[in-house]
């Protein structure tokens, strides 16, 4: 987890400093501070509303922060583009129906100084097969395929994807990514965002959970995973000593709701065996908490700041 | 990591985005469209063929027309000409710069924020591919016109044809400039068949369709206020060989300023928003 430390600042990928952004009422980034090292692959995570797009229109430099900085390897992020030192895959939209997939990859080729050859990140981009159809007759998947091959053109050392592959089936989704996995292999950074857990698990080295515009979760997928692995024990309990219940080894977070006590747990058997030696409790049971519920544990608004600050302050 | 280190410095490149490829791609595009072919080509020149190819009106002197008491230099068929070609030329590159609409709607211009083009260039390419679409409504009418045999201009005025088929040209950039203040006014997908009707009124208001010395005077009055009648009275300047009036000129720069204004206006807003 100790990465970036001794690095300088200026050398990351990506560096976030205290960054805001407000929409008139709307606060959809409240304060974030991260870096991205060159080299890693990093899955900001998150539910809609919780503010991926925002910080990524930002990292490009496609809107200002209300406070804070953004550096795109030590540069301003308009900088950062014009020299191709990082480029995106955007959400869905972004491409002329009446062009042909060769023609925009070409018309894109032609605004860089040193572009990649057209035919190559077609191939890469697994498009070359239909580089003479019409964009709006390829199908979703040609769509964001094309999108990623005219992101490869300027060879940047940055790539940002943009929930890349949101109405893509499962098979496009694979082909997909197993092309991007590939892509990374030559050393560039990635960073996407997704509201996919399975995709931050399968193809991130470090997922970055976000709630409402913060960070409440940093760390290497099997931290986040560890996180999502705790249980939860619910037990009968009158009067429950909340205070006592949370010094037991292993509890995380305690919740009484009138004679229930539930308990979410790493150590569930440390737990069970506390409530059911030391104290009256009765009908105790043992839920495992899916990935899927720890994510939305972590990202619901009644998920409590200190489970996220167990992995969030380790960066 | 190597890969990384080794491209600190970057070239980028100057003028992004104004170059033969961006250029050769985007007329094509406007080749393929046929939509915009119809409405900037063959409009202009069918109605030419319709309205302006009568016999009789090759032996009248373009001075009827105006109410002109001295003698024109062509003939009414040369007159009606010029008249098709500045209504197919501003069609023309009013569509030309109403493309930015489709390519707002179609999220385009926010995938090109994303590429070194500036978006003052793209501006600049819009504007281009507008003129160049409305060069060729110009010369479709002036060749077919001039094939009918039927529009002349009198002996020893035969250079008043690129006279005024430059006038048309550079005159429609007014209309460029209206295509893109629309493009950024309305994200639409279907903006150019509003801008059609559009164009037919502010035509008909300019006098374009009709002699205005014919209309009733509350016309002629609300006629020197709307954006196609300085520009229809200069390009026909030329050929009927008066004086240039100096509030035609105002007319034409003042509308041209106002929809160059609108266009920056929203462009900035636009650019500041997405």
């Amino acid at each position: 987890m100790s990465v970036h430390s001794g690095t300088r600042v200026g050398t990351n990928a990506i560096d976030l400093v205290d960054l805001h952004k407000n929409f008139k009422e709307v606060r959809a980034v409240r304060g974030m501070t991260l870096s991205i090292a060159p080299g890693e692959i990093v899955a900001l995570l998150g539910p809609n509303g919780a503010g991926k797009t925002t910080t990524i229109d930002m990292i490009l430099g496609l809107s200002q922060p209300s406070a804070g900085s953004v550096s795109v390897y030590g540069t301003q992020p308009r900088q950062a583009i014009d020299s191709g030192r990082v480029s995106a895959v955007l959400q869905t939209g972004g491409l002329l129906k009446d062009l042909t997939v060769e023609e925009t990859a070409r018309y894109t080729a032609s605004l860089f100084a040193t572009p990649r050859p057209v035919e190559e990140v077609l191939e890469r981009a697994g498009i070359s097969g239909i580089a003479d159809r019409r964009v709006g007759k390829a199908s979703g998947g040609e769509q964001q395929r094309l999108r990623f091959a005219m992101a490869l053109l300027p060879d940047p050392d940055l790539l940002i994807l943009d929930e890349p592959t949101t109405g893509m089936d499962v098979e496009g989704r694979r082909g997909f990514w197993s092309a991007i996995r590939q892509d990374a292999e030559r050393g560039r950074t990635v960073l996407f965002a997704t509201h996919y857990l399975e995709e931050a698990d399968a193809y991130a080295d470090r997922i970055i959970l976000l709630r409402h515009g913060v960070v409440v979760a940093d760390g290497t997928s099997a931290e986040v995973k560890a996180l999502a692995a705790g249980r939860t024990v619910r037990a009968t309990l009158p009067d429950a000593d909340e205070a006592e219940l949370s010094a037991i080894p292993g509890a995380e977070n305690v919740e009484i709701r009138g004679d229930s006590v539930i308990i979410h747990a790493n150590d569930s058997d440390a737990v069970a065996r506390y409530l059911l030696n030391s104290t009256p409790a009765r009908d105790l049971e043992i839920v495992a908490r899916a990935l899927e519920d720890a994510f939305i544990a972590l990202t619901s608004d009644h998920a409590d700041q200190t489970v996220s600050s167990q992995v969030g302050g380790s960066r | 990591m190597s890969a990384v280190t080794s491209q600190d410095a970057r070239p980028v490149r100057s003028h992004a985005g104004i170059n033969p490829t961006v250029l050769g791609i985007e007329i094509r595009r406007l080749i393929r469209n046929r939509r915009t072919l119809i409405f900037a080509l063959i409009l202009p020149v069918v109605l030419f063929l319709f309205v302006g190819t009568n016999k009789s009106y090759a032996n009248l002197n373009a001075a009827g027309v105006v109410g002109q008491h001295t003698p024109a230099h062509a003939n009414v068929s040369a007159y009606l000409l010029v008249s098709m070609a500045l209504y197919g030329a501003a069609l023309a590159t009013t569509a030309g710069g109403a493309m930015v609409s489709i390519e707002r709607a179609q999220g385009w211009s926010r995938q090109l924020r994303i590429t070194p083009l500036s978006p003052t260039a793209y501006i600049l390419i819009k504007t281009m591919v507008a003129m160049v679409l409305g060069l060729c409504s110009v010369l479709a009418v002036f060749i077919v016109g001039k094939l009918t045999g039927v529009p002349h201009m009198l002996p020893g005025f035969t250079y008043l044809w690129f006279v005024a088929a430059a006038c048309v040209w550079i005159g429609a950039l007014v209309f460029a400039a209206l295509g893109l203040f629309i493009g950024y006014l309305l994200p639409s997908e279907n903006v150019m068949q509003f801008l059609g009707l559009v164009m037919a009124a502010i035509s008909f208001a300019g006098g374009l369709f009709y002699p205005l010395n014919q209309a009733a005077p509350v016309l002629r009055d609300i006629a020197k206020w709307t954006p196609m009648y300085g520009l229809n009275q200069l390009v026909h300047a030329p050929l009927l060989g008066g004086t240039v009036d100096l509030m035609w000129v105002v007319n034409a720069v003042a509308w041209f300023a106002i929809f160059v204004a609108g266009a920056v206006y929203l462009f900035r807003r636009d650019t500041a928003r997405v």
